[in-house]
């Protein structure tokens, strides 16, 4: 097993497949009566949260109680980050408190590759930047499979602000490892330069939301933060969402089995309308509750639970 | 004191005795300490045209004594100090004050640079004809760490220091395109999710650079070409005949964009790495004389500035060192090339009189160094005389010893070791 967890380039396909099928087991645990294990009891599990995330923060949390290992949340506010404590000082003082593993949330991108210079323990990346998040990329792997039964050969088209996010990052490396086919589509002001190099070479990119639809199993919807257009990424909300937005009619173009994913939080009425977070094909509050599943396994196996 | 430099080869000639005295190459001389110079070749005493003491300002990452005995440790005689210390170079009181800090500690010549604009801020020009009538005798003006980006202040910039024959040393980066940027806009960045910083944001200063400096008749340095497109602009400007000169980073000249993966901010610099097409093209550009010299770019930074989250690290590397190491191991013991675009070119764009000399003629001022170039070192960023420790060489075993410098006559480094 791996140590740490910075990127889901870190997983090859044999390891990426043991942690959802980890995940399935966890899940199972969710629907009996006592949902803890004892697996971790001792360990101790840092969340390191830079960013505000009430959501990652709460769904790591949860997986390691169900894991009963201790759990201490550091949070920028109210710490002594917000005294200019640099990164390397708070590494060495929880590497003092003896943590086991550290998930950390971080503005800067590569922040967890830095910080897993300082600790011994294992490092959880959850979210750095506008670099990685391989823990949603895991989960949404599993909210796949666990609906459309495979991911090999599924086609993905990843919608939006591909440039800053670190969703679609951790997405194309994890699919493309487990077979899926990646369409990136967006404004090409939003598609970052040599992506297809840089990650995957089977990825494949669209500017036409349209054309991708009809061919896709997956059609995962990414945050687009309006400020993007004080920058001129493009023109406005409203053309953004007339062009990439996903409505009932663009939903219509996918084929009858196909999904519609987010990761959160949703912008309604920009990139997807509220018909479409709310109907039967999306998987949104799924999403939400694998991901407790995926990162009990996540931590499970990088402490050495098996 | 008097030297005989005993069977050494100037610029791999034919092994020769060498006598210095009164600070320059002279006829034998009776009384000469011996320097057993076997193996070891002369070249004229390396000289920077870019520079960075800390001096005043951040004494915790280099001062003018400790950047001038790593200089003279990498075989150097002159350095150009550049302006963004703290009080910023920008009148001729802080230049006066390098300049005196540089003859103080001895072992270069220090000859600072002016900055182009007041704070480095780009609005208003200094008083550049204050400097250059200083004791410190400024010639080259920039606003390097900055670009001067308005095209309007460029072009009097370099009309104005017509009148004393400075030069404008210029950073080119359109800042506009390079808002928020940590690395080489590419492949890397990409995967990396770090902001790119655009070869085009470079290469559209230089290409307006070239036209204004014709336009105006004006002389045109440009700092630390790091893109293939660069060197195009380049190639075509000076068959143009504009008066154009450039430079290029020991570390552009090896380091690519690869070494950012795993966010290691020593890695991190400006302008950034690029890719190996850069490297390949800036490599014959040295070559080819469409860059002129190579110019270290020495950016020595504190710990804290570097042992942090990649964006959040000051760009820079310390160069002074490992300058000649590196050349030597690009492009092999080529002696006549080496001289020409690490000593006599840039003394000739600085304006650095009795620097670059020619060791065979009696009477040159002895600036020189020696370099064993059999000799292999193990880069040891303990092991390195500046103040800071951000070496992008850690670890790595490099060609070339400096064995000896001297300046005016007066060795500054002997076997190995900075004399003061």
């Amino acid at each position: 097993m791996i140590k740490h967890l910075r990127s889901a380039g870190d997983l090859d396909a044999a390891t990426a497949t043991l942690i959802l099928d980890t995940a399935a087991e966890m899940a199972a645990l969710s629907g009996r009566e006592v949902k803890k294990l004892p697996a971790l009891r001792g360990r101790t599990v840092v969340n390191l949260f830079y960013e505000d995330s009430t959501r990652t923060r709460i769904s790591f949390e949860a997986a390691a109680k169900r894991l009963s290992a201790d759990v201490i949340n550091f949070s920028a506010k109210g710490s002594s980050v917000s005294k200019g404590e640099s990164l390397k000082d708070t590494a060495l003082t929880l590497q003092a408190m003896g943590a086991d593993a550290v998930v950390i949330r971080h503005s800067a991108s590569g922040a967890p590759h830095r910080l897993s210079n300082w600790v011994d323990g294992s490092v959880v990346n959850a979210g750095d930047g506008t670099h990685e998040h391989p823990t949603q990329a895991l989960l949404d792997a599993y909210t796949m499979r666990s609906r459309l039964g495979r991911l090999d050969g599924l086609k993905v088209a990843v919608v939006g602000d591909v440039l800053h996010s670190r969703v679609a990052r951790s997405n194309v490396l994890l699919l493309s490892t487990l077979g899926a086919e990646v369409t990136l589509v967006g404004p090409p002001t939003l598609i970052p330069l040599d992506v297809v190099a840089a990650l995957s070479k089977t990825t494949k990119v669209s500017y036409d939301l349209d054309s991708v639809l009809p061919d896709s199993d997956v059609v995962m919807m990414l945050r687009v933060q309006t400020e993007r257009m004080q920058d001129s990424f493009f023109p406005s909300a409203r053309e953004y969402s007339r062009r990439y937005g996903l409505d009932v009619t663009r939903m219509r173009k996918l084929p009858e089995h196909a999904i519609v994913m987010h990761p959160g939080p949703m912008n309604r009425g920009m990139e997807i309308a509220p018909e479409v977070a709310d109907s039967p094909r999306s998987t949104i509050v799924e999403q939400v509750a694998n991901g407790v599943s995926v990162r009990m396994a996540v931590l499970y196996l990088l402490l050495g639970g098996k | 004191m008097a030297y005989l430099i005993k069977g050494v080869s100037i610029l791999g000639a034919e092994p020769t005795d060498l006598y210095i005295s009164d600070g320059v190459i002279s006829a034998p001389v009776e009384g000469a300490e011996v320097i057993d110079a076997t193996g070891l070749v002369a070249l004229p005493g390396l000289v920077d045209v870019h520079t960075h003491l800390r001096e005043p300002g951040r004494e915790d990452a280099e001062t003018v004594e400790t950047g001038s005995r790593a200089a003279a440790l990498g075989g150097y005689t002159a350095v150009c100090a550049m302006a963004n210390t703290s009080p910023v170079a920008d009148t001729a009181g802080v230049v006066e004050q390098v300049w005196r800090l540089g003859r103080e500690a001895g072992l270069v010549d220090v000859q600072p640079i002016g900055a182009v604009t007041v704070g480095l801020a780009g609005k208003q020009m200094a008083e550049l004809g204050a400097m250059a009538t200083s004791a410190a005798n400024v010639r080259i003006f920039s606003d390097d760490g900055f670009c001067v980006a308005d095209p309007k202040l460029m072009r009097r910039a370099l009309e104005y220091v017509k009148a004393f024959d400075g030069v404008i040393a210029q950073h080119a980066e359109e800042p506009r395109l390079t808002e928020g940027a940590q690395m080489h806009e590419g492949e890397v960045s990409t995967r990396l999710g770090l902001t790119g910083w655009p070869a085009v944001a470079e290469e559209a200063i230089i290409a307006r650079d070239v036209l204004l400096a014709e336009h105006v008749g004006s002389r045109l340095h440009v700092c630390h070409v790091s893109t293939a497109g660069s060197v195009e602009v380049l190639r075509q400007a000076k068959a143009r005949g504009i008066r154009v000169t450039a430079e290029v980073t020991p570390h552009h000249l090896l380091l690519t964009d690869e070494l950012a993966a795993g966010y290691d901010p020593v890695f991190k610099v400006n302008p950034p790495l690029r890719t190996r097409t850069d490297v390949e093209a800036l490599r014959q550009a040295l070559l080819d004389g469409v860059i002129d010299v190579v110019a270290t770019d020495h950016a020595p930074h504190a710990v804290q500035d570097k042992e942090c989250e990649w964006a959040h690290a000051r760009p820079g590397m310390l160069g002074l060192e490992t300058a000649l190491p590196i050349v030597l191991s690009v492009f092999g013991p080529r002696w006549d090339l080496i001289a020409d675009r690490m000593s006599i070119a840039p003394a000739r764009i600085a304006g650095l009189e009795g620097h670059g000399g020619d060791l065979t003629q009696a009477g040159t001022p002895a600036n020189l160094t020696l370099v064993d170039p059999a000799a292999q070192r193990i880069v040891d960023p303990a092991e390195l005389a500046s103040r800071s420790r951000n070496t992008p060489y850690a670890g790595m075993t490099l060609p070339g010893r400096i064995v000896a410098t001297f300046l005016r006559g007066e060795a500054t480094v002997l076997d190995g070791k900075a004399v003061k």
